[in-house]
């Protein structure tokens, strides 16, 4: 009989985090992992914060597959022919240790999960892991594969199975996911030479740039798009709530392939060689969608327990976070000789609702509902933008004070006075 | 029954892309995996295994990031695991290949007997089918290619029958033991390992041999010394000029089809115009 000290299921960020700390603790830990390897199923360009996986391998600038640190932000809001928006650079941003990368995950789970394997995890890839096993009092004792022979057992089993997390389902720890609760997000990787990428987005070395994009592109759908330069390619995608989809009976290659055609977008990523096309769930339901993330002799740890930031598409870094210190609140109990009981175990949530995780996704509680009940925020608003714009920036013989006065009737004719301001109290409240 | 299979780590063809500016081969990010047609060899090798007992060992001769695929092979189900990598093999073609691979089986046999050498109908990277003919050779051992099916093992008599594809039909085949078998795909299925067998491969010590450790004494027969095969080109034909042409007649019935293609046949060749001509 197999047996372990803990067992993490899934070699995302989440997993990777957590089987890290621990192996490098002493603790005897077994990773399974339904891919090929590491990463095999993640294959999209990302945004890394560097602080969450500062915490867990400090020195990881030295050999992390990095494509280039982020040095400009833009944020754009677009309607179908134009957009409005803001770029921020700095060349704060160039000076090291840098606080953002741009990296592609494949390349990136890969290299965490060397790392892994080094800190002395066993790692068994190829493998799912079927249910979890469970003794008569219900304490979660060890995992059931798809292979023959497949138990397996430890003291303390971490749900590290992304957004879907069939098994926290299974076991009736999570309830189903609600279609309004999870974004679909599509993504491809659009390849051409460095030069041509420098040039576009006026960088050099390994300076990059992020553009966040919202409003018409999602055809009136609760979402956003983003396009990150890596260090040979682009990474461009859009992402919508699964509901959203399914009212709009739109499918979210559609809605990317509209957006590419974008006449501020298209130049951008022109001449490319797409390679890759991904599409993915991401947990936005926030922080009233979490489930508990700890039992008798489990927790959850990442997207499984839907620990994303979707207003600042943050989800990597609460993954890391969230895996390290589940593996923190282990090696603590273990070092104590304490047993991974629900009671003890409860200080993982406490390290949790310490930490920025619990206090950002508190924070934008009521983001996702905002949003979910006003869509005019994806499209009456992004026009009436850039329609401001064009108005008061063509020059044809009207004066300033007329085209104001044109511009505020056009808003109140879309929207109604109380309607904006109600707008603007919601989202200042869930700003706030 | 102790079998040795060979297997060789390629590039998953089926991931490869030309760049369609450069026209350089793309390679970034397309994993590499076993030779697909190896594994129908090492299924073949384990079944012989679960009839026989024994044990399988598996070899490949490549740089040392093919220990990878040796730890899958292991996942698989084979017992042993040797990697022959030594930078002296850099640049071998088929001919060092066969010879690098038939010393290491010799220092195989020399603990525990050879009875099968497998190896897969060829690579999808060389396409060359020659390795397998060419250890059975230097090793002088039965050569048993594009094998559908092992019919039969008499460990006794030390004979072994086989189904084997040939032009126009199958052969069944008898031979002796010590044989070596390429074996045809499709003939099998790879199997889902245990997940003892997981554990395994993820614990094995892998070996690795160099050259001395394979036994090789002679060392103007490996690598580019030993490689008199010369690559002066590599190059895409160009797609066959020839367009096809769709025949459509409005409304027509398809015997005015045929005829309107037979008229177009006639015109571009003339012989045939005449030959139907005669017998009409
Ligand atoms: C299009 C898109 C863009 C994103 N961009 C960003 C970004 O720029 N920055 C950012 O920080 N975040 C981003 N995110 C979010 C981020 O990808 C996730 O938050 C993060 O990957 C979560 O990590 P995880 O380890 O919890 O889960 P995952 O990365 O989903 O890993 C889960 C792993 O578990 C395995 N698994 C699942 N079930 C089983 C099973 N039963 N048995 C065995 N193995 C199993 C899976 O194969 C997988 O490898 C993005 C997400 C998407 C979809």
């Amino acid at each position: 009989m197999e047996k372990f000290d803990v067992i993490v299921v899934g070699a995302g960020p989440s997993g990777n985090a957590a089987a890290y700390t621990l192996a490098k603790a002493g603790l005897s830990v077994l990773q399974l992992e339904r891919g090929e390897a590491a990463g095999s199923k993640n294959v999209q360009g990302a945004i890394l914060y560097s602080d969450a996986l500062e915490k867990v391998i400090p020195n990881f600038r030295d050999d992390a597959p990095l494509e280039r640190h982020i040095i400009e932000q833009r944020m754009w809001v677009l309607d179908d022919e134009s957009f409005i928006g803001t770029h921020f650079r700095s060349d704060d941003f160039n000076k090291p240790p840098y606080n953002r990368y741009t990296i592609i995950r494949a390349k990136f789970d890969k290299w965490f999960s060397k790392k892994v394997q080094e800190a002395g995890a066993l790692i068994i890839s190829e493998t799912t892991v079927k249910e979890l096993l469970r003794d008569k009092s219900g304490k979660v004792v060890g995992v059931e594969t798809d292979r023959a022979d497949g138990k397996v057992y430890a003291d303390v089993v971490i749900m590290a199975d992304g957004v879907n997390s069939t098994l926290a389902r299974k076991a009736g720890f999570r309830p189903e996911l609600d279609p309004k609760h999870v974004a679909l997000a599509v993504k491809e990787i659009h390849f051409m030479p460095r030069e041509t990428v420098e040039q576009r987005f006026n960088i050099k070395d390994d300076e990059g740039v992020v553009i966040e994009m919202l409003g018409k592109i999602t055809q009136g759908m609760m979402g956003t798009g983003f396009l990150y330069t890596n260090s040979d390619s682009i990474s461009i995608g859009v992402g919508c709530m699964l509901s959203d989809f399914m009212e709009q009976k739109l499918t979210p290659y559609d809605l990317l392939e509209q957006m590419k055609r974008h006449p501020s977008i298209q130049p951008l990523i022109q001449g490319g060689e797409m390679k890759e096309y991904t599409a993915h769930l991401i947990p936005e339901g926030g922080y009233h969608a979490i489930p508990r993330v700890y039992g008798d002799g489990w927790m959850i740890v990442g997207d499984s327990g839907m620990f994303v930031n979707a207003v600042h598409r943050e989800g990597s870094n609460l993954a890391m976070t969230t895996g390290r210190m589940a593996a923190e609140t282990i090696i603590e109990l273990h070092r104590a000789g304490k047993p991974m009981s629900e009671a003890n175990l409860a200080l993982y949530k406490e390290r949790l609702d310490d930490s920025f995780v619990m206090k950002d996704l508190k924070k934008y509680k009521d983001m996702p509902d905002i949003f979910h009940s006003n869509n005019q925020f994806f499209t009456t608003y992004p026009e009436l933008l850039s329609r401001s714009a064009y108005t008061m920036l063509k020059v044809d013989g009207v004066d300033k004070l007329t085209k104001e006065k044109e511009i505020f009737a056009s808003f109140k004719e879309r929207r109604s006075l109380f309607g904006l301001l109600g707008d603007a109290f919601k989202l200042w409240r869930a700003f706030r | 029954m102790h079998s040795v299979v060979c297997i060789k780590q390629v590039p998953d063809s089926a991931q490869i892309r030309v760049h369609p500016v450069t026209n350089t081969i793309m390679r970034q990010g397309v994993p590499a995996i076993i030779n697909p047609y190896d594994l129908f060899a090492l299924e073949e090798a384990l079944r012989l295994k679960d009839r026989f007992g024994g044990k399988v060992t598996v070899i490949t001769m490549g740089p040392p990031q093919a220990e990878v695929a040796l730890r899958k092979a292991l996942s698989f189900g084979a017992d042993d695991a040797i990697l022959v990598t030594d930078k002296s093999f850099a640049g071998a073609d088929t001919l060092a290949t066969s010879y690098a691979l038939a010393a290491t089986i010799r220092q195989i046999a020399k603990e525990s007997p050879v009875d099968m050498v497998f190896t897969g109908k060829q690579t999808i990277d060389g396409d060359t089918a020659q390795v397998g003919p060419g250890i059975a050779k230097r090793m002088d051992l039965q050569l048993l290619t594009y094998v559908s099916r092992i019919v039969s093992v008499d460990q006794d008599k030390r004979e072994i029958v086989v189904e084997r594809r040939a032009e126009g039909g199958v052969q069944v085949l008898k031979t002796s033991l010590p044989c070596l078998i390429t074996m045809l795909e499709g003939s099998n299925q790879m199997r889902f390992g245990t997940m003892p067998d997981m554990f395994r491969a993820a614990r094995y010590e892998m070996k690795f041999w160099d050259k001395t450790a394979a036994g090789i004494e002679d060392v103007t027969k490996i690598g580019l010394k030993g490689s008199p095969t010369v690559v002066n080109k590599v190059f895409t034909p160009s797609p066959r000029s020839e367009k096809a042409e769709m025949i459509a007649v409005e409304g027509g019935s398809p015997a005015d089809v045929a005829v309107a293609l037979l008229a177009k046949m006639a015109a571009r060749f003339p012989l045939v115009e005449k030959e139907l001509a005669k017998r009409a």
